[in-house]
């Protein structure tokens, strides 16, 4: 059988992934996309679509801005729409002293492009007066806002197809070698291709991959918990998520512009990587209805019609593995991008892009390099 | 075995034929399920009771089947001590080894060692051009209408699709006085001579039928065969005003109303079977997805049971028999004795309604080539009001040839129904599109709340 040849070869086809295929298109690069099942399915296809800066580790907001940039070039950018609307952001926090560290965050000089504005007590409850008493503050972000996640890695890949990339859907790695110059990958189904350049793009999947090259690292797997109410008039534009501590009240709702609303977070779930299902645990569920009562008490008399979960890496830092690898020569990370990596996308995308086809990148990715697993697995290889 | 008896914690979900003769067979096997219902009363669907405090008589709720009616209200009534009833109780998630409640508003969970699904069916429907107009309900909305509250859903009614449905709920009309203005059947006379074999298995549940279709003959109600539904007419303001059919000759026909019910019979309620994790599988036949039982309703999980129409489509009759099949099974699992002479008697008479079901499946075939026949701005999927045009178009320019993956594009499939009147049709619709066949598009996949779920559900502190 024939060896398919590409510039590079992609592993993993969710938003980064088809991001990626498609910026490095723009930038010439022939590529060939490998996902095991289908375009977008796992993390990228059931997160909550927040299209969210503010709160993100201000290391990270170099790489949101520049995300951010391509967000509103959409749809022009890719040809399709991925029903984002800039429709402002605002997190709030039951808790006085939580108000003086979003007003910390704010004035944060990496934060500075979000024209963040701190609101308290009155103030609040007179610009969003659907808040319940508890809230005591928030800060809102007038330009982030949300997206359909359903479709945005699919535009991305079907954007980089029409750009001539090569897009392989349920094709499963089986193995990766890196001979001479190249990467060798053959696939379950009996197919080999080759590139100099490989970028693993393979989610809550990607560590399988860097281990394989030396280079684990401790990613941890969990479900997200989201839930979608009946249609109801729409009055909420704007996405609201809470400012806390403490896991059970770290609940954010959008209202899509049909009516919906939708509803993430709280107690994440373990999922079966065996069958690649995560389950909803009914309790989480219980606790979005007790917490969304909470912020918004208007929501009581709705129904929700459906939840679902995905799969998601985590790192402990909470940070992605983003950059090149740190002991072979050609391979890339963009993975484990910790249940925030939506907004993210378009963004990875491109800088991986340019760092693939430039050999480095305008945007610091220096703090999401996998190097920071490094010494602490050399450690523990010591001790066992 | 009295430890298993008593140690085993038994729940039966849905009180309708099947449920109330799995309970009455546990119940004499010395066990106290559970039984969960959503409804305010047993009898399920078909049979299901008037509120408390109505009075019309069996033979005006029930016409023909009210003997069977009475019988099994009055095993229920029997076995209201013996077993823990809790009506009124949507079960609407699971989790291994643990149902979720609803009930009023609080939640509670119940646990379980065996569950024996007995969740009945819910209609089956194919749209057409204008469904969507307020007047038009489904054979079985229709006929609840009728049973629960005495109340007509219109004042000239077309009944339209095609099954035993059709004629059960449009003489159960004509017999409370509504006006029924015609019985539009997509089924031809020839499918029906050619099933008579099939058919003939169970004489009685055929000359009931023929019985119908006397009846409306009788009450002069036009009934026309082998048509082909093509829009109902109407407008936003004042709903339904009448539906335009090709007769068998190819003309068309326009009949006045102001209340439309459809149908093509029924499709199993599989939702907490799915989320349990039960396989599922094709039937040719009825070319639906049932679920994958053995002959007394194991399914492919352990300690997950299933009968009557939740499982496969084959009736009330048969659904009191499975019923009975399904508790011996749990039982025989249990390690408890069997009546096997009773259990053969059930296989026997179970065996006899698959070939009349069978029968009825070519006699009333699903009428798949009209989701191909579908125009474009006809919506399919009413919740979301997602035209055929554009689950096409996720078809063919997004390239989405499986079913969850088209919904994920259009949003069939997405709204508060979770699929039930419009998945099959969906499905339908992406398999023309696509060029491929229906089995192999796939099915929407179950996802909780089974049914939608308020948010001021509260637990119930224990």
């Amino acid at each position: 059988m024939t060896v398919q040849k590409a510039d590079v070869v992609i592993v993993g086809g969710g938003i980064m992934g088809s991001a990626a295929a498609f910026f490095l298109r723009q930038r010439g690069q022939s590529v060939i996309l490998l996902e095991r099942d289908q375009i977008g399915q796992y993390a990228s296809g059931v997160n909550f679509g927040n299209v969210r800066r503010q709160g993100r580790y201000l290391g990270q907001l170099e790489l949101a801005n520049r995300s951010w940039a391509l967000w509103k070039r959409l749809p022009e950018l890719i040809d399709d729409d991925l029903e984002f609307i800039a429709s402002g952001h605002l997190r709030v926090c039951y808790r006085e002293d939580e108000i003086a560290e979003l007003q910390a965050y704010a004035d944060a000089p990496e934060a500075e492009q979000l024209d963040l504005k701190i609101f308290r007590g009155e103030e609040l409850h007179q610009r969003f007066p659907f808040l319940g008493p508890q809230v005591k503050g928030g800060s809102y972000a007038p330009h982030d806002g949300h997206a359909n996640p359903r479709l945005a890695a699919p535009a991305f890949a079907r954007a980089a197809r029409r750009f001539g990339a090569r897009i392989e859907e349920r094709t499963e790695v089986a193995e990766v070698h890196k001979v001479g110059d190249a990467f060798s990958i053959r696939t379950t189904d009996g197919r080999e291709f080759s590139a100099e350049r490989l970028l693993v793009t393979a989610g809550a999947w990607g560590q399988k991959l860097s281990a394989q090259f030396g280079e684990p690292v401790p990613l941890e797997t969990k479900g997200p918990q989201m839930a979608v109410t009946e249609p109801v008039p729409y009055a909420l534009p704007t996405v609201i998520g809470v400012y806390t501590k403490i896991e059970e009240e770290m609940i954010y709702f959008r209202q899509i512009p049909r009516g919906n609303i939708v509803i993430g977070g709280g107690y994440r779930s373990k999922p079966d990587m065996l069958t690649r299902r995560a389950q909803v645990e009914p309790r989480s569920i219980l606790n979005q209805f007790e917490q969304m009562r909470r912020l918004l008490p208007g929501v009581g008399n709705l129904n929700i019609i459906r939840v679902w979960s995905g799969i998601e890496g985590y790192l402990p830092d909470s940070l992605p593995v983003m950059g090149p690898s740190g002991t072979v020569d050609g391979l890339y990370y963009a993975f484990g991008f910790s249940g925030h990596g939506f907004q993210l996308g378009p963004g990875v995308g491109d800088v991986m892009a340019e760092l693939i086809s430039t050999g480095s990148t305008s945007t610091s990715i220096l703090p999401f390099s996998i190097n920071r697993f490094a010494s602490s697995v050399e450690q523990r290889s010591k001790v066992s | 075995m009295a430890t298993a008896r008593l140690s085993t914690r038994v729940v039966i979900v849905g009180a309708g034929p099947a449920g109330t003769r799995c309970a009455e067979t546990l119940v004499a096997a010395g066990f106290k399920p559970i039984l969960i219902d959503e409804n305010r009363r047993d009898g399920g669907q078909i049979y299901r009771r008037q509120p408390e405090g109505f009075t019309r008589d069996y033979a005006t709720l029930y016409g023909t089947e009210a003997s069977k009616a009475n019988d099994l209200h009055q095993s229920f009534d029997r076995l209201r001590g013996q077993i823990d009833y809790r009506p009124d109780t949507l079960v609407w998630n699971l989790t291994p080894g643990q149902l979720c409640c609803v009930s009023q508003g609080r939640h509670s969970t119940v646990d379980y060692d065996a569950l024996i699904l007995c969740t009945g069916a819910t209609d089956r429907v194919m749209p057409i051009e204008g469904w969507q107009l307020a007047g038009t309900y489904s054979l079985g909305g229709a006929q609840i209408a009728l049973k629960s509250q005495a109340v007509s859903i219109g004042h000239r009614v077309v009944f339209m699709g095609s099954g035993p449905l059709l004629y059960l709920v449009a003489s159960q009309y004509v017999k409370a006085g509504a006006k029924v203005a015609a019985v539009l059947d997509t089924s031809p006379l020839s499918k029906r001579i050619l099933a008579m074999p099939k058919l003939l298995a169970c004489p009685g549940l055929l000359f009931a039928g023929m019985k119908l279709l006397a009846q409306l003959y009788r009450a002069k109600i036009p009934v026309h065969l082998g048509i082909s539904p093509l829009q109902v007419h109407g407008d936003a303001s004042s709903g339904v005003s009448g539906v335009r059919v090709r007769t068998a000759r190819g003309e068309t026909l326009t009949v006045d109303c102001d209340a439309v019910a459809l149908g093509y019979h029924l499709r199993p309620e599989t939702q907490l079977a799915d989320l349990a994790g039960c396989r599922m599988r094709f039937d040719e036949a009825s070319s639906q997805w049932w679920l994958a039982t053995d002959e007394d309703g194991r399914t492919s999980v352990s300690g997950v049971y299933a009968a009557g129409d939740g499982s496969k489509i084959r009736g009330a009759d048969a659904a009191e028999h499975a019923g009975k099949l399904v508790a011996m099974a749990l039982l025989e699992d249990q390690q408890q004795p069997v009546n096997a002479g009773l259990r053969d008697e059930q296989r026997h008479a179970l065996a006899v309604m698959d070939k009349f079901r069978l029968g009825l499946a070519q006699a009333f075939p699903w009428p798949s080539a009209q989701a191909k026949a579908l125009p474009d701005q006809a919506i399919v999927c009413r919740c979301e009001m997602i035209t055929a045009g554009e689950l096409r178009r996720a078809v063919s320019e997004k390239g989405a040839c499986e079913v969850n993956r088209a919904k994920a594009f259009s949003r069939v499939g997405m709204g508060r129904c979770q699929g039930r009147y419009c998945s099959q049709a969906g499905a339908e619709v992406i398999a023309a599109a696509a060029g491929v066949s229906v089995q192999q598009v796939g099915r929407q996949r179950g996802q909780a709340p089974v049914k939608p779920l308020s948010m001021l559900t509260e637990e119930v502190s224990p």
